[in-house]
């Protein structure tokens, strides 16, 4: 029998296999399936701070401020004594997959600022989150912002929220820093539990039509995890924190590469949207089956195997072998010649 | 201990009334609607009344129905009730009889308003009850949102004792919605009250298969009589039994009502007699004259039927030698108002029985349609009590110059109990937040002192832009202050928009010595320098202390955007003294957390930290000893205005109506038209600019705006030689017009609600910058000047020929001049396009009946209206029946025009030979389908009039009389979906299914838009709505389609947003049709619950997502053997959710009722799909057989 156990943010894991923050997660049923497919833990779909606002800027203008002053009509909405705020369902959605669910759930917050979200963090472990992911979803487009002010704002986020927060606190970061390994020193040092590489931004797309901005929803896909695979190698044995691999894993082969560079855990979302629960259940297969075709005993044991420290030649995985890798594309017949 | 409330009167009377109620029917009207709209929330939160059941809450289509439904659901034996007024009441009276008649236990509250007669009004006075006097009804009055809560109760316990039923009612907006610090009347309070077996007795007399009986008979003359008598036992016990439960509840409670409640000297000599809250103003003012000695008293009556005589006989001293009864009410041409006359009866009676002296009693009317009720009016009153020889008949309130009834008074009379009370007055925007946060603050006191607090809020009629001034008093002792904050009295005044200063005396209500706050963007040490003289001289005579904040740069700082009516109130409590500070800090932040509790936290946070920052942002303001040079006065105006503009128009505009007397005021009700221009409200901040280089004249900004703050002309450029410097224009693009003419786009800058519809309408990108348009919002500051100069230059060009103007695109029909301009619409309104429109294509021709309503409110409140005339003075005439009738109405004035036009044609054919052959041939059988026949009939009609003047001919004057009716009229019906769907629907569908050339305009906003967003039929299904707080569960009727099974009938669904090309030729379709036409028009409505700037994206979604298709059935083609349908608009490319989770309306009730939304929302799909599918069907239909001989 193969142990697959892994450690995650001080949490133990059956396996490292960890569906990430996805809509999946909004709906009971399909938690209770991803458990049952053998989803080690959960990541819960993110709550955005953005869509905190607008339902905030909703809520003052159209329901709690809605008069104009006009004689007849103080608003225009009725009261809604009910109305419960998006960080009051996602606790209860929390507390609902808490008292259903026998593995561990991890909130996910996405923001920029979270201003004002103070009582954010502990609400969320009030309603019984096991950790908190933190994904920082900022797009560094301001000419006078410098690199340093960017890490700057990850770090005061990481820094607001530990005052009020016992739990674990992974950051989910975007591949864009200067110096990834120093900055996850830093966020080391500010009090991180760990660390998951790579958010995706989703990117805006143009109507050529109406000339407008598009937002399209784009799943990633398998060469999505070569990235991955880079920066978790180099950064393996090099921090105590846990690293979670989070884009491109679709079958077991991402997924065991993510494990051999150095990854403890290794989320899903994509190819669960895309295939369904089942997808797990049979990654998770196939990942005993290559262990136990190759005679592992343990994910522990494989653990790190490939990370660049173990690499006979480190370069291997830093400028990786860029010159051979251009070299080798060779252009579809006839596009050329 | 006793249990304190803070509210307004409506929800005091509502409380008491659910917990009594089974069967709960409502329709809204102001200012009765929230006592609905509060019984229905909490039947929505499923709280229950004091039964342990949730009431049944049914909004019915009119008061008429809610009154059918509450007597069957009374006759089956359950506790009914209702909350109603003025033409709401009205339209119940056939059912108070029957009510009554059948001795039926009753209660219905009535919040009192002023019946429409010359004019419609919302505002408060008598003229509704007194209207039902013969109902059979009791009438009781309360005088105070406390004892419109106590004697709500006493009503429920006397209606069941006596079965006679009480209308229990409380002045309009005086009490209904004065908010007000009240001790509660608890559960256990109202269950000892309300007699166990009186309720099982009610019950036993329900109808009941089990114990059948029959009710409601026709009767004969030989018994009716007789039978009406029957109940005269009922009528007689009443009073006593009224005053029993009066004493009842004072055992209970503590506070004791009489019949007749007396205040004053035991030896009054001069005694003022009245019901409703003026009673508590006159209480006021006789406590001021008791503590000096003076012998005078108010007689409060409370129960004015069944009329008690002994009861007041024995409530007014013996010694009262003279006697004002007062009547919030007025009954042309009777020598008495009610009131005053049954008072006269009953002393004469006892006079003539020798029990009693008469005393000399005096009549007058006061307050009509919440006119202003001073103490000072009160001492006139008793002064004129006091004179030798007192006028019979009086008014008070007013300056009647023309009949000169009225009373003159002291305005600056003040009583030792206002003296005695902190009194502050707040001048806000209606949408800046100032009286929600004021509403707070009076909770605040309210719930954490032991001081009285009183607020009253005076509204606009505007929707946009609309001032609101906040009156609040606090004191030790009950608050009888039944008026607004007197002027010098205001300790604190607060000035929430810097704007304000130059338009209005925001000062008039401030007292020497006290606190002015004013936000400004000004920098305390610049700040005096920018106030106007006027202002400087009160601050320095009245000694303020002036105090200033940035409150909108510390929202912006504190995240909270432009909101800043948390930072005034905090403002209000740091410098008022009303509070400690630090207690009054933490009770707001407290109120704060209330507020957004599980809403959200994040706001709640934010609001904290603005209140901080606030108190480091509030500067005192040193008054320089040397006064700096003043700032120049804005320039003046009113050189060239109309007589009637600048003597009433204006005066109203400014706040100075209450001073216009009687002899100003047209006697019928009839105004000139054109009267918005002059108002110049000056709200946006930001204006349209014209690129002309980028434009191609396509119209759509002129098209969308729901001001006609934009606006194109064609001209010839030789008319430009004169015109200002930065006036734009270019040559127009059409090849229809003559070389040389020129167009332009001129925007109104003072009249621009900065809505930003324009800007999103536009179809155009600079190439090199997409975000640039052909139109594009900009700072109005440094346009103002320019572009007000500008606008003059624009409307003074001539008007260009029309008959040039090809009508039937949208880039030259927005050439066409509009007659309809500058409303006082809610910025970004979805409905006053479709209104522009028709005065622009038929303007000059149009009669319109228009429904009450949004469109009644922005099309005819005083001080203006929009509707306004073309350079030959001719324009849209316009009037307002009243909601139910609308159709009627309408239809009236067709029948109007074709009769006149059928009796001048008899005439010109009687005096052919007078006005020559071919005129008169060509006058009688003149084509005036399209506007080019109508020109030409006109210019007969001139020439007609030459002839009958020079004509001897003896009907030759009466030709003339009748001659403008040979031009054919284009009768336009318009209203929004509460009178199509509901109200008017019987009318609707009457007139409908008659022959006549009427078009029909439903401004259709899915929801009572006028009085606060209630469900109607057209609220579409998963809408939150007042009346649908869980969301509404039945589809929106299809009222267009209803109307295609009329066969005669043109109908069109359009929504311009969406597909403008296919709304303007509905328009030029439907009124050349010569039946009836239905066009129902997609208005996007604030109610809606999202920014009105996406108007037209929120068009495009509903009729994307098959929410709203678009199509129009012509009989005219089914008249030619084609299919009359024509569907307009595509297959749903859009899912619902799509358009649902734009709207709050739709999206808050996944937020409430997360599973309920899910399942409407499948339902609203459903409906969408099979819907389109019914209109495909339709439309690809088979023609019918063309009828023989067609």
């Amino acid at each position: 029998m193969i142990d697959l156990a892994t450690d995650y943010l001080g949490l133990k894991l059956k396996n490292p296999l960890v569906p990430s923050a996805s809509p999946l997660t909004r709906n009971l049923d399909a938690a209770l399936r991803l458990e049952d497919a053998g989803a080690a833990a959960l990541v819960m779909y993110s709550l955005f701070e953005e869509e905190l606002r607008a339902e905030d800027a909703m809520m003052e203008r159209f329901l709690l401020q809605s008069g104009i002053g006009h004689a007849e009509a103080q608003d225009f909405l009725p009261d809604q004594g009910e109305f419960r705020g998006g960080l009051e369902r996602y606790a209860e959605q929390l507390q609902q997959l808490k008292a259903r669910l026998g593995i561990p759930v991890v909130a996910s917050l996405n923001g920029v600022s979270l201003s004002g979200w103070i009582e954010l963090g502990r609400a969320l472990q009030e309603a019984g989150a096991d950790a908190l992911e933190l994904n920082v979803y900022h797009v560094a487009g301001d000419m006078q912002e410098a690199g340093e002010v960017v890490e700057a704002r990850y770090l005061s986020l990481l820094g607001e929220l530990r005052k009020v927060v016992r739990l674990p606190i992974i950051m989910k970061l975007s591949p864009f820093f200067s110096s990834l390994p120093n900055f996850v020193a830093s966020l080391e040092r500010a009090g991180a539990a760990g660390v998951a590489l790579f958010n995706r931004f989703y990117q805006p797309d143009i109507d050529l039509d109406t000339l407008c901005v598009v937002d399209r929803l784009r799943l990633s896909t398998a060469e999505e995890a070569l990235l991955r695979i880079r920066w978790l190698s180099i950064l393996h044995g090099r921090t105590r924190l846990t690293l979670a691999a989070t884009g491109g894993v679709h079958s077991h082969e991402e997924a065991m590469k993510m494990l051999l560079v150095g990854a403890d855990v290794v989320h899903l979302a994509s190819c669960l949207l895309e295939h369904g629960p089942s997808r797990l259940a049979q990654i998770l297969a196939d990942m005993e089956r290559w262990m136990s075709e190759r005679e592992y005993a343990s994910v522990a044991q494989l653990k790190g195997s490939m990370s660049q420290k173990n690499l006979a030649d480190p370069s291997a995985m830093a400028r990786s072998s860029y010159l051979r890798v251009l070299d080798s594309f060779s252009p579809r017949p006839g596009v050329w010649s | 201990m006793t249990h304190t409330l803070t509210l307004d009167g409506n929800e005091a009377v509502a409380r008491i009334a659910y917990l009594g109620s089974e069967v709960i029917a409502i329709y809204p009207i102001t200012p009765a609607s929230s006592m609905g709209e509060w019984a229905d929330e909490w039947a929505s939160q499923g709280r229950t009344n004091l039964w342990g059941a949730v009431p049944a809450i049914i909004e019915m289509q009119s008061e008429g129905g809610a009154a059918g439904t509450l007597h069957g659901a009374l006759t089956s034996g359950a506790l009914a009730t209702s909350f109603t007024a003025s033409q709401g009441l009205l339209l119940m009276v056939p059912n108070l009889y029957k009510i009554a008649g059948e001795l039926t236990p009753f209660v219905l509250y009535v919040a009192a308003r002023a019946i429409a007669t010359h004019a419609l009004s919302i505002f408060g006075d008598q003229s509704d009850v007194m209207a039902c006097r013969g109902t059979g009804c009791a009438l009781l009055a309360a005088n105070s949102p406390q004892e419109a809560q106590d004697l709500a109760l006493v009503a429920q316990a006397a209606t069941l004792a006596g079965r006679v039923p009480v209308i229990h009612f409380f002045d309009g907006f005086r009490t209904s919605h004065e908010v007000a610090k009240i001790e509660a009347v608890s559960a256990d309070t109202v269950r000892a009250m309300l007699d166990a077996d009186l309720i099982a007795a009610h019950r036993s007399r329900a109808l009941s298969p089990e114990h059948p009986v029959l009710r409601g008979t026709s009767q004969n003359p030989d018994v009716f009589f007789q039978s009406r008598e029957r109940a005269n036992p009922f009528y007689d016990a009443f009073p006593e039994i009224v005053q029993a439960a009066m004493d009842r509840f004072g055992e209970l409670t503590g506070r004791s009502y009489r019949l007749f409640e007396y205040f004053g000297a035991e030896d009054a000599e001069r005694v003022i007699v009245l019901m409703g809250s003026g009673a508590e103003t006159v209480h006021e003012t006789v406590e001021h004259l008791r503590a000096r000695d003076e012998k005078v008293g108010v007689l409060k009556v409370r129960l004015y039927r069944p009329f008690a005589p002994d009861a007041l006989l024995a409530a007014l001293p013996r010694t009262a030698r003279a006697v004002a009864v007062l009547d919030r009410c007025k009954e042309p041409g009777a020598d008495g108002e009610p009131l005053y006359k049954d008072v006269v009866t009953a002393l004469a009676q006892a006079a003539a029985d020798g029990t009693r002296t008469m005393p000399r009693v005096i009549g007058g009317r006061y307050g009509l349609a919440s006119k202003e009720f001073t103490p000072g009016m009160v001492m006139a009153v008793f002064d004129e009590l006091a004179a030798t020889a007192p006028k019979r008949s009086f008014t008070i309130g007013i300056r009647d110059d023309l009949t000169h009834l009225s009373l003159p008074w002291d305005e600056d009379f003040r009583t030792d109990a206002s003296r005695r009370l902190q009194h502050a007055v707040f001048w806000g925007l209606g949408a800046d937040g100032t009286v929600s946060a004021n509403k707070n603050s009076i909770k605040i006191v309210g719930e954490s002192t032991e001081l009285m607090a009183q607020g009253y809020f005076v509204y606009d009629s505007k929707k946009s832009g609309a001032v609101t001034v906040s009156h609040l008093r606090f004191g030790p002792a009950t608050i009888r202050s039944s008026y607004l904050v007197e002027a010098g009295m205001a300790g604190f005044v607060a000035c929430h928009q810097p704007m304000f200063v130059d338009r209005y005396d925001v000062l008039a209500h401030a007292a020497p010595d006290g606190v002015f706050l004013l936000n400004t963007p000004v920098a305390p040490d610049a700040v005096w320098e920018t106030l106007p003289q006027s202002l400087r001289e009160q601050i320095r005579d009245k000694r303020l202390r002036l105090w200033v904040i940035d409150a909108y740069a510390v929202a912006a700082e504190a995240g909270m955007g432009r909101r800043i009516n948390t930072i005034m109130q905090t403002c209000f409590f740091a410098i008022s003294g009303i509070l400690p500070k630090d207690e009054a800090i933490a009770a707001i932040k407290l109120a704060v957390d209330k507020t957004y509790g599980r809403k959200s936290a994040r706001l709640a946070e934010l609001n904290h930290r603005a209140i901080d920052m606030t108190l480091a942002q509030l500067h005192a303001v040193a008054i320089p000893t040397v006064e700096p040079e003043a700032a120049p006065a804005p320039a003046a105006v009113g050189a060239q205005l109309p007589d009637f503009v600048r003597e009433v128009t204006l005066p109203i505009y400014y706040g100075r109506g209450d001073a216009l007397p009687v002899s100003r005021f047209p006697a019928d009700g009839t105004y000139p038209l054109g009267t918005a221009r002059y108002e110049k409200r000056n709200i946006a901040l930001e204006i349209p600019v014209w690129e002309p280089d980028l434009c191609t004249q396509c119209g759509k900004c002129v098209f969308v705006c729901p001001h006609t703050a934009i606006r194109s002309r064609l001209f010839s450029v030789d008319a430009t030689s004169d015109a200002p410097p930065s006036f734009k224009h270019v040559p127009a693009k059409s090849k229809d017009f003559p070389a040389g003419t020129h167009i332009s786009y001129q925007v109104a800058p003072e009249d621009c609600t900065g809505c930003g519809d324009c800007v999103e309408a536009c179809p155009i990108h600079d190439k090199s910058n997409v975000s640039r348009r052909a139109v594009n919002m900009a700072p109005i500051g440094p346009l103002r000047d320019q572009e007000r100069e500008n606008l003059e230059f624009f409307l003074g060009l001539p008007e260009f020929d029309r008959g040039m103007i090809k009508q039937n695109t949208i880039p030259s029909a927005m050439l066409l001049d509009p007659l309809f301009e500058f409303s006082g619409a809610c910025a970004g309104c979805g409905e006053t396009p479709y209104i522009r429109l028709a005065t622009q294509l038929f303007g000059d021709r149009m009669l319109i009946a228009n429904a009450t309503g949004c469109s009644s409110i922005y099309g005819g409140n005083l001080p203006s209206t929009p509707y306004t005339v073309n350079d030959d003075g001719r324009g849209p005439a316009w009037s307002n029946s009243l909601f139910e009738d609308n159709a009627e109405f309408g239809l009236g004035m067709r029948l109007a025009a074709d009769k006149l036009m059928d009796y001048a044609k008899l005439l010109v054919r009687e005096l052919a030979n007078e006005i020559g052959g071919d005129l008169a041939e060509g006058l009688v059988a003149a084509d005036q389908g399209a506007e080019a026949g109508i020109t030409e009939q006109r210019r007969r009609v001139a020439h007609l009039r030459e002839r009958l003047s020079a004509s001897a001919h003896p009907r030759a004057s009466e030709l003339a009389s009748v001659a403008e009716w040979l031009i054919r009229r284009s009768v336009w019906i318009i209203g929004g979906d509460g009178w199509a769907y509901d109200i008017g629907y019987g009318g609707l569908d009457h007139v409908l299914a008659l022959p006549y050339d009427v078009n029909i305009l439903v401004l259709d906003t899915e929801v009572y838009s006028n009085t606060g967003g209630q469900t109607s039929k057209a609220t579409p299904i998963g809408a939150v709505a007042k009346f649908s707080a869980g969301g509404k569960a039945t589809t929106k009727k299809d009222l267009a389609r209803l109307a295609t099974a009329y066969d005669h009938v043109y109908v069109a669904s359009v929504a311009y947003g969406a597909k403008d090309t296919q709304t303007l030729r509905v328009f030029h379709e439907a009124e050349s049709y010569p039946g009836p036409s239905l066009i129902v028009a997609y208005s996007p409505c604030i109610a809606h619950g999202y920014d009105m700037l996406y108007n037209q994206r929120q068009q495009e979604l509903a009729v994307k997502s098959g929410h709203w298709p678009l199509f129009r059935s012509d009989p005219r083609l089914a008249e030619a053997g084609g299919n009359p349908f024509k569907l307009d608009s595509a297959a749903p490319s859009q899912p619902m959710s799509a358009f649902m989770e734009s709207e709050t309306r739709f999206a808050m009730l996944a937020r409430s009722h997360p599973e309920e939304a899910k399942r409407l929302l499948a339902a609203a799909q459903d409906e969408a799909e099979r819907r389109f599918k019914a209109y495909q069907d339709m439309a690809q239909r088979h023609a019918r057989e063309p009828k023989p001989g067609t």
